[in-house]
Order: structure tokens, then sequence, then C-alpha cells
């Protein structure tokens, strides 16, 4: 089984696919969980506090929005655990959305930068183009140690 | 009493961990924020309604329930609209939006660019004044003082009293703001004193400024109310320009507001200065320096030329650096207190007034509208003629002097 970050990392369907095909969801179902079964922390709805943009700083400088670095303290730990990712691009609000344009560009450049496998796919716009979004996914996860049919 | 309702237009407050102050200022003021309920399906009609295309969902977001405001679909008393600070994109919308929504509604708007630190207080001010134009229109739209009442202005700097009878200013006080409360009984009894009243002969007391919370309850007032609306209505009273659209700024010793009004009301406002260098307390810092009284600084200011000297600090540790740099290289006092005070407006300008639209006329009051040489700068800035009207140092005291007189007993 390999650990495997979903982009857009909200995406249900993505992280459906990559545990039906026997690997780990990297995305933010993941990361929100640990947050708000933190206890103690209080604030809504993420349980984010002003402690995240700081820590947040491993992966963006100081002059970058507190917003990125507070969605990156989310992320980049995700992205340092995973063994291998599915980006898509040009994705539907529906299919999962990622909020902020500049935190997405950050996530795909570390992730591009990580050295880990990648399978980039546009988003499907008919049947045909997600019959082979789907087998191209499908390929890749098998393709990842431990990948097996669903 | 029923809370007023603020919607929410936001990118990033969650995330940089600031929602809970949001919350918490709202609350303070007898206000709930929400966020305006809307469909997935309206978030790309909006978008393209509106004709911005911006990359961010989160903000794609803001612009459908602007508009789910505007378009009445969701109903609001006030609107919040605030995004990370130093995001161009989010900038942009924030800047679109407060410009949208009143001009295409009767919704007063607030904007803020917040980071990791801000706090409820910072954002209380600002919450205070949506909540209060939401509930007390009435009160705002009065236009003449009646009766005896007294206004006190607990500022950064000085604490300001004002005695008023009959629509007249009859007696006035001004000491720098110590100890709170100790400057607001000097500044009150001075005003007393010139107005030949005894404290038992005032009929309603109004507190505004930083202090207003605590010299509010120390003198029992009637009226605790924020400096954006109070400021905003004696602005508007003082220079007789009651009705119809106006501009007010006040540079103030720790912040500065800039306001738009219309009818005595704010329509928008920012209240900002993120940092030292663009208020009343570099100024009050240069006249140090210069070794001369601030009162000095401003016809000392119309003899310099601004442009001898760079100064165009966005910080008062490199401000003083600049300055303490230009004398030691032989330019002028004059020309240094020039450069101060163009830095300042300049500031302004630059960081709040293009937050709001400038409608003429525009007011300058607080204690930094006496220093000349910053109403020339910031009238060279506007190209425009800038309004100092009489008494404008006391603008704080006179809106509160003014409103609480909406609380004498038997109005």
């Amino acid at each position: 089984m390999a650990k495997v970050f979903i982009y857009p990392a909200t995406s249900l369907i993505l992280s459906d696919l990559v545990a039906r095909f026997g690997h780990k969801p990297l995305g933010a179902a993941l990361g929100i969980r640990e947050r708000i079964q933190t206890g103690g922390v209080d604030s809504p709805p993420l349980q984010i506090t002003p402690e995240e943009p700081k820590r947040g700083l491993k992966y963006a400088a100081v002059e970058v929005p507190s917003g990125v670095r507070g969605r990156m303290a989310i992320y980049g730990p995700l992205i340092e655990e995973a063994e291998a990712a599915i980006i898509v691009t040009e994705a539907d609000l529906a299919f999962g959305c990622m909020g902020c344009a500049r935190t997405d560009e950050l996530i795909l450049f570390s992730l591009r930068q990580s050295g880990i496998p990648i399978l980039e796919l546009e988003y499907p716009t008919n049947e045909e183009e997600g019959i082979r979004f789907v087998a191209a996914v499908k390929k890749f996860l098998a393709g990842l140690p431990d990948g097996g049919e669903a | 009493m029923k809370k007023v309702r603020i919607a929410q237009l936001s990118c990033g407050a969650e995330y940089s961990g600031v929602q809970k102050e949001i919350y918490e200022a709202a609350e303070s003021v007898g206000a709930e924020v929400f966020f305006p309920d809307i469909a997935l399906a309206d978030v790309e009609r909006a978008v393209k309604k509106f004709g911005l295309d911006v990359k961010s969902a989160d903000l794609k977001l803001m612009i459908a329930r602007a508009l789910a405001l505007v378009e009445g679909k969701v109903e609001a008393d006030g609107v919040f609209i605030g995004t990370c600070f130093r995001c161009a994109e989010a900038a942009i919308v924030r800047n679109e939006l407060r410009r949208y929504i009143p001009e295409n509604s009767k919704l007063s708007v607030v904007s803020y660019s917040f980071t990791e630190r801000t706090t409820a207080g910072t954002l209380l001010t600002r919450m205070e004044a949506l909540t209060t134009i939401a509930r007390r229109r009435a009160l705002l739209a009065r236009e003449e003082q009646t009766g005896i009442t007294m206004g006190v202005d607990s500022g950064s700097s000085t604490t300001k009293a004002v005695v008023m009878k009959d629509n007249e200013i009859v007696g006035t006080g001004w000491h720098p703001t110590t100890e709170v409360i100790k400057s607001a009984e000097s500044a009150v009894s001075d005003a007393l004193e010139m107005a030949g009243l005894a404290r038992e002969d005032i009929q309603a007391i109004g507190t505004t400024g930083y202090g207003r919370f605590l010299i509010g309850k120390h003198f029992g007032a009637e009226l605790i109310q924020e400096e954006l609306t109070v400021n905003s209505k004696g602005a508007v009273y003082l220079a007789g320009h009651q009705r119809g659209a106006a501009t007010v700024i006040d540079i103030g010793g720790m912040d500065n507001k800039a306001i738009s009004v219309i009818d005595g009301i704010p329509g928008t406002f920012t209240m900002g200065g993120i940092c030292a260098g663009a208020s009343g307390r570099f100024l009050e810092m240069t006249a140090k320096r210069l070794g001369i009284d601030i009162t000095e600084l401003g016809p000392l200011a119309m003899k310099g030329m601004g442009k001898n000297v760079p100064m165009n600090s966005y910080c008062i540790v490199f401000g003083t650096q600049s300055l303490v740099n230009a004398l030691a290289a032989g330019s002028s006092p004059a020309d240094v207190a020039a450069a101060a005070c163009h830095s300042v407006a300049e500031q302004v300008f630059e960081q709040q007034l293009q937050e709001v639209d400038i409608k003429e006329p525009v007011i300058m009051v607080g204690g930094t509208s006496l220093i000349e040489g910053l109403v020339y700068a910031m009238g060279q800035l506007l190209q425009t003629e800038v309004v100092v009207p009489p008494n404008s140092q006391y603008i704080g005291a006179v809106g509160s002097a003014l409103l609480a007189s909406g609380f004498i007993k038997g109005e």
C-alpha cells in the first residue's frame, strides 16, 4: 500500500478511487480530521489557531499571506508523507475545490519537486474522457508498490 | 436586543486562525457574523456576471456571496470583507466588492486585510461601527444639538472634552492622554470651567475614542460609541455639510480613518495604519527631533520643499532614519518638516484613500488637521481643496455631544 496525495485534496471521488485500488489517499479529510479531533483547541471551523500560519513558515516565507501558510500547515506534512501523487488539473468545483489559488500553486510545485511518482490528468469533460481518466488512474495505482485490483 | 447580522465575505480567515477573533469582536458589540448561504451553481453564474475571473475558488465564493446579498437572496445588516494581508488577488476582489456592494445595495461595508496576529480588539471598532450604523440610523440622522450635553473623546494621544449648549460649543478642554481617567477628568474640568457650568448642569454625556468604555463608565455616559460614526457626524456638522456626500479623513495618533459619508452616515470606511509611519505619532516624533512644538510643525512645513528630502517610508523606524539622515546631510528643518507631512499624507493616500470613494467635500478632522503642512500635502495629492472646519481637533467630542443630545430625558 502506498500513500498517495490527491489534488484537489478535497475530492471525495479521487480519494475513493485511491482507496479502492488498495492505497491510502492523503487529502483534506485526513489533514482536517486530525485538527477537529485535537482536544482543547476551539477555533472554528477547522481548529486552526494563529499557530498554524507560524508552522506554515516551514513551507512558505513570512511574506506569503497568512492564509496560505495556514493551509500549508495542513497540506505540507501530507506532501512530506506522500509516496505518490495524482494531480487533476482544471477540475470542476463540484469535483473537489481547493480554495486558494496561491496555495494550489505551491502545493503543485512542492509535489513536482518531491521526486515521487506523479500522475497528472486533465479533468474529463465527457464520458469517453471519463473512462480514459479512470483507466489511467487504475494503471498508475497498480504500478505502485503493493498496488492491486479493486 | 435583536442581534445585528453581519455577513462575512472572506478568504483565508479560517486558515489564518483568526475566525474566532472575528466572531468574538462581533459578539462583543451585539452582532453575529454569518456566511451567506449559496448553492454551488450560483458560484459560476455569479463570477461570470460579476466579470472578475479569479483563480481562487474561495474568492469565487466571496463574489457569489456578495451577489447573493446585493440581489436580496440573503438578508444582512452589514458586510465584513476580510482577506489575507499581502494577497494580491484577494486585494483586487476585496476592493471591487467593497465598491460594488454599497453601490448596488444599502448595506454598509467594512473591509480588512488580516494576518494571523489580528485580534478581536483590532476588529472591535470596525464591527462596532457596522453595528451602530445598522442599529442607530435614527440617532445618526440627528442634525442639531439640543440642551446641555458633553462629549469626551479619549484618544490614544490626547483627550478632548466639549460642552455644547443649544447647538453651540460653549466649552472645550484638551489634555495629553496619560492616565485615561485622570486626563479625561482634566479635559472635562477645563471644558466646564470655560462654559461656566457645573457637572450637574450636563443633561447627557457621550464618550468615544480608545478609552470610551472606561471613561463612559466613569462618567456614567448615556452614549458610548466608536469614533468612526461619531467623527463622521461631527465632521459634517462642523463643516455645515450634513446632507449629501462627503469624505472624512482623520489622521490620528495611532490609526487613521478614511470615511465615505452620505447624509452624515458612513457608507464605506477604512481604519488602518499598518504602522506608525503613517500616523500623527510620526509627526509628533518629527517635531520632537526638530526641537519644536507640534503646533509649530505645520507652519514650518509650509516654508519647506518636501521634494528636497527623500522620505517615503512605510515604517516609523525607517522614517526616523530618513529624517536623521536628511538633517545630517544638511537639509533644512523646513524641508524635513514638509517631507514628513508629505510622507504621512502619501501613505494615507496610497493605503487607505484608495479603498474609499473620494467625494467632495474632503473634510480633514482631528488634531493633525491643525498641521497645515499635512493638510496642504493631502490637498496636493487629492488635487482638491481640503476643508478643515473650525474646532476640527474636537471632532470626536463634538460628535459625541451632538449625538448624546438624543439621550436627554424626555427626548
